[in-house]
């Protein structure tokens, strides 16, 4: 009896996991390779083609959420690394206070602060309509309807994901090692590129991580802020769904991306993750 | 937060897998697949017995609540009718204005109810359009009880008491109908808009709104070209995509739109787009600087309908809120506020006495109403407006990726 305790306790997360997992899972998988219409119904026909056909038809807006994401993540990263060093290193006794602020926003929906950045970017809003009405830019200009404001979006949605990670590593680097470089003749520049950044690269790492996935994968930017030819693939999967109920096309599409962001994950974790992390966090 | 970079967990991720760990993923997801290879049950329906009807009204009692889920800007904002309805009947309501596009609606409500489960709304609102024709095909309509519509039968126009895509009233009621048209935004647009070429119109490069509903968009495509939308074949539809793409790819277009687009073009962010007329009147009544035209070419007129999903918790009371919306003092009231076409004929004269008792600016408001040919159209007016395109189910699948191709690129 006590040598399947553990596994008795571990019993409801495996539950959890198979119910909610691997079941809808491999339902998807199923559908993903059905024909058939809405009215009379998909069966099964074991059809590769779906995927094909779905990676033909809609290699374009792949490749383009590839380019947001990873946009959004790079943008992310310039602004959260800045942000997260100076609340670690210079936030004192007010650490916890900046945190919350910085997580504030994030009690509202996030559709309606996408919305609201519609509001604020609006050609004749708030802000691009006073710098017009003073002359300062063109009347045509607008950032709404175009690339930069779907990955400006993207970039303002998960940045917390990325400033929190970061944060907690360089939180626990110890202000000694880096007095240590100092003491060894270390620039200031020298302490940070050979203490204290290499230090925080597992922040780092796992930030990328929670932010290039659900960044590549969202239809809400894309949909609120972006104009014609800037539809990102979770817009098909969306329309596939919603608007053709062509459930095996949109399954076909969610597992392609899955499958482009598990390699794309894959490699970047073997490049740069891991052992390469850890060992630059150990030298 | 800490351990979301815990050593181990970046490992796992990066270690190489055994071959033997893979065979028993592999494994697990094999048995997955066959508990999920039965796939998805087609549901046609065949229409609906009279007995059966009969039975399943027999079965229900009024529950003194009713919960009716509509399209935005479609009460109005003290919801005086259901209010009216409330005091009249003794039933209270929930209000929810959770419909934005049918397809998008059809495609949330289908796996609910082909699970047999209830959509949580004993009233929804949709356009005759394909979607509708699902949901009647599937059988997710409750079929009317028709014993239970005096007022309808009393006081609907002809028109609405005879539909093409429901005949007989069998599962729906009209709620309104509407024109879809031009609208634009008198401050950047001086010149009057008169055309449907205005949307075509390099002059307006960057600030024109279209639909994203693939019928929509198809519709001016088509009224442009010249050719009726309602016996369109197939290589019309491709017509109207060449040009609307050749209008995309002119970079005349900005963006398409849901109903989100009336926000952009009364803010300014478009100047001419594609719109529906009561949305427009509601925003001029408001005060913004916007208008809405019939192009000379034609545009298109649709009906929203009331119906009883399948499922529905108070389908009595349901009965009861549709029939009383039929009433023509509670008919005026609604369409005073939301100024599409009324499916009561007898609101014009409610509402020209209205104007006779009303003075100054409140009554100038009320004869536009009742003189405007968007409100109460004439049947010279109503020949100029097209109908949409009906598909069968094949067709929907040619006819969609045509339309989709551009509003998705």
């Amino acid at each position: 009896m006590r040598r399947l305790t553990p596994y008795l306790l571990a019993l409801p997360s495996w539950m959890w996991l198979a119910i909610f997992l691997v079941v809808p899972l491999a339902a998807m998988a199923s559908v993903s390779l059905q024909t058939g219409n809405v009215i009379d119904g998909f069966v099964m026909t074991f059809s590769v083609s779906n995927y094909s056909n779905a990676i033909s038809g809609y290699s374009t807006q792949f490749a383009r959420s590839l380019v947001y994401g990873g946009l959004a993540t790079v943008a992310m990263l310039l602004i959260g690394y800045p942000v997260a060093y100076w609340i670690a290193f210079k936030g004192g006794s007010r650490k916890s206070m900046y945190l919350f602020l910085l997580l504030l926003p994030f009690f509202v929906s996030f559709v309606l602060r996408t919305i609201a950045w519609g509001f604020l970017l609006s050609d004749d809003g708030i802000l691009f309509g006073t710098l017009k009405g003073w002359g300062l830019l063109p009347a045509d200009f607008h950032v709404l309807a175009t690339a930069f404001a779907v990955v400006a979006g993207l970039a303002y949605n998960w940045l917390p994901f990325m400033i929190l990670p970061i944060y907690v590593s360089l939180e626990r680097v110890d202000p000694r090692v880096v007095e240590a470089a100092h003491d060894l003749y270390a620039t200031r520049g020298a302490a940070f590129r050979k203490v204290v950044l290499p230090l925080s690269l597992p922040g780092v790492f796992a930030g990328v991580l929670m932010t290039f996935v659900p960044a590549t994968a969202d239809p809400i930017n894309a949909q609120v802020l972006g104009g014609t030819g800037n539809t990102m693939i979770g817009n098909i999967i969306q329309t596939e769904y919603l608007v053709n109920a062509d459930y095996p096309t949109a399954s076909a599409l969610s597992f392609t991306l899955m499958a482009v962001l598990l390699v794309g994950i894959f490699i970047y974790a073997r490049v740069l993750g891991t052992e390469n992390v850890l060992e630059a966090a150990a030298r | 937060m800490n351990r979301l970079y815990t050593p181990a967990l970046v490992r796992g991720m990066t270690q190489p897998r055994t071959r033997r760990e893979a065979f028993r993923i592999a494994g697990l997801s094999a048995a997955g697949l066959a508990l999920a290879a039965c796939g998805v049950e087609g549901q046609k329906a065949a229409p609906p017995k009279a007995d059966a009807v009969q039975e399943y009204w027999a079965k229900q009692q009024k529950h003194g609540k009713v919960v009716f889920a509509n399209w935005p800007e479609y009460m109005p904002e003290d919801k005086a009718p259901l209010e009216q309805f409330k005091q009249a009947t003794g039933i209270s309501y929930e209000y929810k204005e959770v419909i934005n596009e049918n397809a998008e609606f059809f495609g949330k409500a289908d796996p609910v109810l082909r699970a047999g489960q209830s959509l949580g709304y004993d009233i929804v609102v949709m356009t005759n359009g394909i979607q509708l024709q699902h949901m009647i095909e599937l059988g997710y309509v409750v079929a009317l009880d028709q014993s239970k519509m005096p007022n309808f039968l009393a006081n609907a126009g002809a028109k609405y008491k005879e539909r093409s895509y429901d005949p007989g009233n069998v599962h729906t009621m009209p709620y309104t109908s509407g024109v879809t048209g031009i609208a634009y935004n008198t401050k950047y647009v001086k010149d009057d808009v008169t055309s449907i070429e205005a949307l075509f119109d390099p002059k307006y490069k960057g600030r024109v709104g279209m639909m994203s509903d693939a019928q929509e968009i198809a519709n001016f495509g088509m009224i442009a070209l010249g050719i009726d939308p309602e016996n369109s074949t197939e290589a019309e539809w491709k017509k109207a995509g060449e040009k609307l793409k050749a209008q995309r790819d002119a970079g005349i277009v900005r963006k398409y739109y849901d109903q989100n687009y009336i926000d952009a073009v009364s803010k300014g962010d478009v100047w001419v787009t594609m719109a529906w007329s009561g949305d427009v009147f509601q925003r001029q009544l408001a005060g913004e600087p916007v208008k809405f035209v019939v192009p000379q070419e034609g545009g298109t007129i649709w009906t929203d309908n009331m119906l009883i999903p399948k499922g529905a918790a108070n389908p009595v009371d349901a009965m009861m809120l549709m029939d009383f919306l039929y009433k023509p003092e509670v008919a005026a009231e609604l369409d005073e506020f939301i100024q599409f076409v009324t499916p009561v004929p007898a609101v014009q004269d409610l509402l020209r006495k209205k104007a006779d008792s009303a003075t100054g600016e409140d009554k100038q408001a009320l004869l536009d109403m009742v003189d405007s040919p968007l409100m109460f159209p004439t049947d010279a007016d109503y020949a100029k407006l097209h109908s949409y395109t009906k598909l069968t189910t094949a067709q929907e699948q040619v006819f969609n990726p045509i339309f989709q191709s551009i509003t998705q690129a």
